[in-house]
């Protein structure tokens, strides 16, 4: 059982957390014997959590510890506090969380938000704060009436006394409950008690996202701000050797330039003069080992690899015994790209170092990691230094950065400049900038038998581990597998009696990161398509064919088949137009996605229909739900059809929109969201709608026009008709 | 010097004539409603009118703003009451929303001169505004909600 604790009259009500009193909870798991305060951080991995305020104006304010980067954590993590609460839904109000121990991610020992954990990691603990606040509510009420607790009920923010008619509000009774003992024995409803939980609820952060009022890290205004533009190596692993800045002091509005670790930063008035100050800076590079790098030779150093053994991911039976043995035998290499995340909000990051302390305004998913950053760099204690966490214009992985980047480059131009700084990245900055999800080569080969079952697979993945070396790879590298690798790959959900799936490490030439779906973006794109081959070389229809080898994994398989219904699998489409799906399992969730697709003579790909349907187990929001599904599917339709970053002589080839596209409203195809029900166990959402889009397009090009894409992005060019 | 009239307000800016208009409306005058994306017209985060008509500000140089009655999302309405506004509220349009200061003021044009759009004239008046998080479905239902509240005598 986990304590609860009332911090009402403790730290932050004198730090002005709620001004003019009301009550606060706290929250803290067994073990950290610590109180849920605003203590100096010790780095316990199960530290106290999550918080809401009730003031005696009958606002619920719940403070969310994980970032609001569009997956709507703003809206069902204060949905989980409220059901339990009883709250009234109109009152209820979200603020960010500062950075603590109390505010960790439940299992991670640090405050993060990723890896679409955000609602199943608090769908408990939230529920408990806000059903000890609803007991503590009651406790005062009962006081106040001077009748039993049990002859008083809560309703919509209220406490009724149903003997007397008598009525108190939430507000009403915050003083009073700050000052009582929260219960330690908390029960929690029945499911199908739920008023708010799993029924479609408005987010609550639109309205200030539709006039201009909401506040992103780039919208931050302190008094004072600079704004610098960073000039950065031209190739990775690049260093300054020398730069003239006379010319770009010359530039009106530019006040300073000032070297730090990662560049030259140009630091003046505003972000068009320190653009315009960039632009003349003359800088000297040493452009390091990757001058040379290019994408071409890359492409043929990974084929070389894929033919060497790596470390074995998983194993069955005896996979090339059985391919020796098998009837038909079909192999194949797939190819997939450097991706940048392109969020809409190019990187930035605020910073005011002063001598006795240091703020930071940062839409970031990684707050412990930043905050310790700048501790290092200037030296201060941890409580000297304060991180807001902004809205995030997008993340998709890219403000969840180990060494920590773009705020270290922040807090070390404000520190040199003595003044507040706003660290403002271009698109181009942005694009070029690397932490790209790594590119990746995959050789695979299957057997099958007489009957055209599947009897062997053969799984080599070739890529880069972007976490070897950082404070990840403890819990990300397993018997010298990176995870994040082969994630997508090693579980595959078919029955296959002899399995054999090795990671063959690239050299990481390049900086990489997790990027929405992580190594699911590319390991689904091979498995679904090349069950599609073999679905083919076994005379076989590609939905049937799944189907039958996923009798031991009930949840794929009621996704798939709701999907497949749902798109009306097997029944006639219009000349020219082919359908196609793909099946996976990725953070907790299954996912199942039938595209429809034509291809013009011309090469020009549309897709036309995609149906989607889901199992993530119990549903919060389930409009959230819909949304996060049309979203990835987006996201991987922009990668399928475009996404790729290249190089040559150690420089990306892309910059901007115009040559990185990404999907637009005019290729938008109709999608399609249906949720399983289900009891089994609660998933995550965020990206578990992107794995499956790119084979599922892929295999309907195929059904369309007998075509195999092997390589993202798919290319027109090779879907000509002649 | 140059004097500019912002949602309905006069200015006087120093700036170079050259900066571009969304600078001026975020660095000069706070109005950070209005997004930076790209700065090469490819996204619409920015856009922004200049006498009724959609511009991308990025690229346009605050010279040519002078004398024109400049709009941003935070002049669109004094209380959120458009009706695109409204409507993206209805259905839930915004994820990240980092881009949607760019769509309702790219919207808001269209309904202007089209106030029944069909999918094809939303497409081809929202193509230059990227969503990053993908929430083109949302903004198709949501112009179409927006075009019969306003068809309704729901426009202010």
């Amino acid at each position: 059982m986990s304590g609860i604790i009332n911090l009402s009259r403790r730290e932050f009500v004198k730090t002005g957390m709620l001004a003019g009193g009301g009550l606060i909870l706290g929250f803290y798991l067994p073990g950290s014997g610590r109180a849920a305060t605003a203590a100096p951080p010790t780095g316990g991995t199960f530290a106290p959590n999550a918080f809401l305020k009730i003031g005696t104006d009958d606002l619920v304010t719940v403070i969310v510890n994980h970032s609001e980067m569009g997956q709507g954590v703003y809206t069902a993590l204060p949905m989980l506090v409220s059901e339990e609460l009883d709250a009234d839904w109109s009152k209820v109000r979200f603020e960010a969380a500062g950075v603590d121990p109390v505010y960790n991610h439940a299992l991670w020992g640090m405050q993060a938000t990723g890896g679409s954990t955000s609602t199943w990691t608090e769908y408990e603990r939230l529920r408990k704060a806000g059903a000890a606040a609803r007991a503590m509510l009651i406790a005062a009420a009962a006081a106040t009436w001077k009748v039993a607790p049990a002859s008083c009920r809560t309703e919509q923010g209220q406490i009724v006394h149903a003997a007397s008619g008598r009525r108190l509000s939430y507000g009403q009774l915050a003083e009073k409950a700050a000052d009582l003992t929260p219960p330690q024995n908390i029960k929690l409803k029945d499911s199908k008690d739920f008023k708010l939980i799993g029924k479609p609820t408005k987010r609550l952060d639109t309205p200030e996202k539709v006039n201009g009022q909401g506040v992103y890290g780039l919208d931050v205004k302190v008094p004072g701000l600079l704004t610098a533009l960073i000039a950065r190596p031209p190739v990775s692993g690049g260093k300054a050797k020398s730069f003239d800045a006379e010319k770009a002091k010359a530039v009106p509005g530019v006040r300073q330039v000032v070297q730090i670790d990662r560049g030259i930063a140009v630091v003046a008035d505003g972000f068009w003069a320190a653009k315009r100050g960039r632009e003349a800076l003359s800088v000297v590079w040493d452009e390091g080992p990757q001058a040379g790098l290019d994408s071409r030779k890359q492409r043929e150093q990974y084929a070389e690899l894929a033919k060497q053994p790596g470390v074995v991911a998983k194993k069955k039976g005896d996979a090339d015994a059985a391919m020796g043995r098998a009837a038909k035998k079909i192999e194949a290499i797939y190819e997939l790209p450097y991706l940048a995340h392109a969020p809409m909000e190019p990187l930035n990051c605020a910073a005011d170092v002063r001598g006795d302390g240091c703020e930071i305004w940062v839409g970031t998913q990684f707050q412990t990691g930043d905050r310790d950053a700048a501790v290092a760099i200037t030296g201060l204690k941890p409580e000297q230094v304060k991180l807001h966490t902004m809205l995030l214009g997008g993340g998709f992985g890219r403000r969840a950065v180990p060494d920590n980047h773009f705020v270290r480059e922040a807090v070390q131009v404000s520190k040199a400049v003595k003044a507040p700084v706003k660290v403002v990245w271009t698109r181009e900055d942005d694009i070029r900038g690397g932490y790209y999800r790594p590119v990746a080569l995959h050789a695979i080969a299957a057997g099958l038998d007489a009957a055209g079952n599947p009897a062997a697979w053969r799984h080599r993945i070739v890529c880069q581990s972007f976490t070897v070396d950082t404070p990840f790879e403890g819990a990300m590298i397993e018997h010298g597998v990176d995870a994040s690798a082969v994630e997508g790959a090693r579980g595959l959900p078919y029955e296959i009696p002899n399995l054999l799936v090795d990671w063959r490490r690239a050299p990481g030439v390049v900086p990489c990161l997790w990027w929405r779906s992580v190594g699911h973006s590319h390991n689904a794109f091979v498995v679904e398509s090349f069950f599609d081959e073999m679905a083919q070389a076994a005379g076989k229809d590609p939905f049937e064919f799944r189907r039958a080898l996923l009798n031991n994994h009930p949840r794929h398989k009621r996704a798939l088949e709701l999907a497949a219904q749902k798109a009306g699998w097997g029944k006639p489409l219009p000349l020219g137009v082919g359908r196609g799906l793909a099946v996976h399992e990725s953070f907790k969730s299954f996912v199942a996605q039938v595209a429809e697709v034509s291809v013009s003579q011309e090469g020009q790909i549309k897709v036309h229909r995609v149906v989607c349907a889901i199992d993530c187990g119990p549903v919060v929001n389930p409009d959230t739900i819909a949304a996060q599904m049309e979203s990835g599917i987006v996201f991987g339709l922009s990668a399928a059809l475009y996404g790729e970053i290249t190089f040559a002589n150690g420089r990306v080839q892309q910059r901007n929109f115009h040559d990185y596209p990404v999907l637009r409203i005019t290729d938008m195809p109709v999608v399609e969201v249906h949720i399983v029900p289900s009891r089994d166990a609660m998933g995550g959402v965020g990206e578990t709608g992107v794995p499956p889009i790119a084979p599922a397009v892929a295999n309907a090009i195929f059904a369309a026009t007998g075509k195999r894409i092997r390589r993202l992005p798919i290319r027109g060019e090779d879907l000509k008709k002649v | 010097m140059i004097k500019l009239k912002v949602n309905r307000k006069e200015y006087t800016v120093d700036v170079g004539p050259d900066t571009p208009l969304l600078w001026v409306l975020r660095d000069t005058l706070g109005l950070t409603g209005t997004k930076f994306g790209c700065g090469m017209a490819l996204c619409g985060a920015c856009t922004v009118h200049l006498d009724g008509e959609a511009v991308r500000s990025c690229v346009t140089p605050v010279s040519r703003a002078e004398g024109k009655e400049i709009t941003t999302i935070e002049g669109l309405s004094l209380d959120s009451g458009h009706p695109l506004q409204q409507a993206w509220i209805a259905e839930d349009v915004p994820q990240c929303g980092y881009c949607m200061s760019g769509q309702i003021m790219s919207a808001a044009v269209l309904l202007r001169e089209n106030p029944r759009p069909s999918d094809a004239d939303i497409d081809a008046a929202m193509a230059g505004n990227i969503c990053r998080c993908g929430t083109y479905q949302r903004i198709r239902r949501a112009i179409h909600l927006a075009a019969r509240t306003q068809g309704q005598g729901g426009a202010r």
